[in-house]
């Protein structure tokens, strides 16, 4: 357990959280290597399923990061996004598990180092949590 | 289209607890239109299940199927070569789908996992509201297009009844009065007048009450 | 005449008719009834007694009316169809009639929601014109809703309640029409607060000629306290309490609201008698029987004249 280090699945849509990323590369910011990025054209494409697949493969976390509230490429993908984090979070919280394991997060483009920041705190935030139930559990054998 | 909404989850893995090999069958029909039981959320809930039961040490089997229609034997046979490898089915239909499934595999436990509500139409994205009571006997064309039996709290065949209030029923704010509604459908049609005919005590053989209920198309059934 | 009705009787003599009511207990005591009717008589040519108002249980109206009647008063059935099909209705009608019971009143009822078994099944078999319509085809060609004969059919003197305040307003004098058309002999109106509203009504009522169809008696209910004309107000579905009522009774203190809202009361009977097609008074006035007999003889009202 002193060992544990999560592994977090981040979709980050390709009009902010993604550049903001990058941002966070090229100005050189530290952010834990936990994190693996995948890029979507909009959170709006992010579906419920997609967090649960997430979820049942592994991640001990999985956050959603999408452009400020109005500021959507596509109007409203980041609301209808967010909706469905609540809507997973709810699904987790019923089944036992911690609905908390999952976030939606927004920011800008230039954000490098809110996209670090984030980066940083969600991760500490799973650590205290502990690894996924799937992966304690003697289930494991069967994840993947 | 026949709507439905997921059962509690608790309720569902109270259901399934005692199997390790579960079939969950989804319907492309009215529960796909209405989000409660189509493709999509099979998918969601097999994954929710497979998780509860990861956290619990055991790993669910789950097989995934969305039939075209669960309410056909036609289609509830494309079944028959899951049975022997699942200890359970889980339906994601409205109840006329469970029931086909139950009667075509009468070994096999089957459990739903949503609760049928109401024949309704979709108001808005993700928004059904009752539109029928399938009374067997439709009086849409004496009211304008509006169901006083599905829409009318006290189904009241002769409203608005004296709660009816800036248009809003007794019963909630967020409840239109079905009669005001018969009322100005009335007046944009031009038939305010047919308003003061009683409307008689109806047959409700042709409901329910009747019993249950067949159709028999000697046409088609030979 | 149609029936033995006490309440027939004064109307064809062209009297003003008074009724009031009272409600049944919520539990088995016989001497609530006789308490609360006692209390009536003498100033009433009719007492109803409700029928699981609001939704909640009650000792049945039946019940009630019997003990009433046998007291030598005149009670009237109220029947909501909310908790009984057609069956039980017309089953209730018999027994009712079969003790001496001779004037009704048919309605639809509070939805179960506002009671407290909010979990019961809602029966609706009939709504309330329906039912005006089945108790006058039982006393007018001694048939059951079913066509089957009755022998000795049930005589009801048949009346309906009428809100000349819900919406939409314009359907209202419409609606009192449709039970016309069903059969009612008399109607007792909502409580009337909104005078000038209640005028018009009353006007179209007349310009339709349903005046002489049907005896119109107008719901009178005096409040205790400020905070009741307020709840009236804000609170009761169908309910119309001008703001100036409302400030009569906050303009005085405490232990003189109950004697302004029995002023405000007598006025409005005062002036509502003035009304052109108003045949009566249906005085509602809930867990204050005691004020009735006051009341009545304030309208000038008093004696009630035999018949």
């Amino acid at each position: 357990m002193e060992n544990f280090e999560p592994e977090i699945v981040a979709f980050c849509c390709h009009y902010c959280a993604y550049t903001a990323a990058d941002m966070a590369g090229s100005k050189r910011l530290s952010y834990p290597p936990n994190v693996k990025i995948i890029r979507v054209p909009c959170t709006g494409k992010v579906d419920a399923i997609h967090i649960m697949k997430a979820l049942l493969k592994g991640a001990d976390g999985v956050y959603v990061a999408g452009c400020l509230e109005g500021d959507c490429h596509f109007k409203n993908g980041n609301i209808r996004a967010a909706h469905r984090v609540a809507y997973v979070q709810k699904m987790l919280n019923d089944i036992g598990w911690d609905g908390e394991r999952v976030e939606m997060i927004t920011m800008s483009a230039g954000m490098g180092e809110r996209f670090a920041q984030t980066a940083k705190e969600f991760t500490e935030k799973i650590r205290q949590l502990g690894p996924s139930p799937a992966k304690t559990a003697a289930g494991q054998a069967a994840v993947g | 289209m026949i709507t439905a909404e997921q059962k509690p989850m608790q309720e569902i893995i109270n259901c399934i607890a005692p199997y390790d090999r579960i079939l969950l069958v989804g319907c492309n029909e009215c529960v796909t239109v209405c989000s409660a039981g189509g493709r999509k959320e099979v998918g969601l809930l097999a994954s929710a299940l497979q998780l509860h039961f990861l956290k619990q040490g055991k790993t669910l089997d789950i097989k995934e199927v969305t039939l075209e229609r669960q309410c056909d034997p036609e289609y509830v046979e494309e079944l028959v070569n899951y049975m022997d490898q699942v200890d359970a089915v889980v339906s994601m239909a409205c109840g006329c789908g469970v029931q086909t499934i139950a009667a075509r595999y009468r070994e096999k436990a089957v459990y739903p996992a949503v609760n049928t509500k109401f024949m309704g139409a979709s108001e808005r994205q993700g928004i059904w509201a009752e539109r029928c009571q399938g009374c067997g006997d439709c009086v849409l064309g004496l009211t304008g297009g509006i169901c006083p039996i599905a829409r009318c709290s006290k189904r009241l065949m002769n409203g608005p009844c004296g709660g009816s209030t800036k248009g809003k029923c007794e019963i909630s704010p967020d409840v239109d009065c079905a009669w005001q509604l018969i009322w100005d459908r009335m007046k944009a049609l031009g038939i305010e007048k047919r308003y003061e005919e009683v409307m008689e005590a109806k047959d409700w053989r042709t409901s329910r009450d009747g019993g249950p209920r067949k159709i028999v198309r000697e046409d088609l059934a030979s | 005449m149609k029936t033995e009705s006490r309440l027939e009787k004064i109307l064809a003599a062209g009297h003003m008719a008074v009724t009031s009511e009272c409600g049944p207990p919520r539990g088995a005591l016989p001497e609530k009834v006789k308490e609360k009717a006692e209390m009536l008589r003498g100033c009433v040519d009719g007492i109803n007694v409700t029928d699981n108002q609001t939704a909640m249980v009650r000792m049945s109206s039946t019940a009630a009316c019997i003990i009433i009647k046998q007291m030598g008063l005149d009670p009237i059935l109220q029947m909501v169809t909310r908790d009984r099909n057609r069956l039980a209705l017309q089953s209730d009608i018999i027994g009712a009639y079969a003790f001496g019971i001779n004037t009704m009143l048919c309605l639809s009822g509070d939805h179960p929601r506002f009671g407290d078994h909010p979990m019961a099944a809602n029966v609706y078999d009939l709504d309330s014109v329906q039912l005006i319509q089945t108790v006058k085809k039982m006393r007018d060609e001694g048939k059951f809703q079913g066509g089957a004969d009755i022998a000795n059919a049930p005589k009801m003197f048949i009346g309906a309640a009428a809100n000349p305040f819900a919406d939409p307003f314009e359907l209202r004098v419409m609606r009192l029409a449709k039970k016309v058309n069903a059969g009612v002999d008399f109607i007792q109106t909502q409580c009337i607060f909104n005078l000038d509203k209640f005028e018009l009504y009353m006007k179209q009522v007349c310009d339709r000629g349903l005046h002489e169809k049907v005896a119109i008696l107008a719901g009178i209910t005096p409040m205790k306290t400020a905070g009741a004309a307020r709840y009236m107000k804000n609170k009761v579905p169908g309910m119309d309490v001008p703001d100036e009522i409302v400030k009569r009774m906050e303009g005085q203190p405490k232990e003189k609201q109950a004697e302004e809202g029995v002023k405000i009361a007598v006025e409005a009977m005062q002036r509502i008698k003035e009304m052109p097609g108003v045949r009566g008074f249906h005085i509602m006035a809930i867990e204050w029987e005691q004020k009735v007999p006051e009341i009545v003889e304030r309208a000038g009202l008093l004696p009630r004249p035999e018949v």
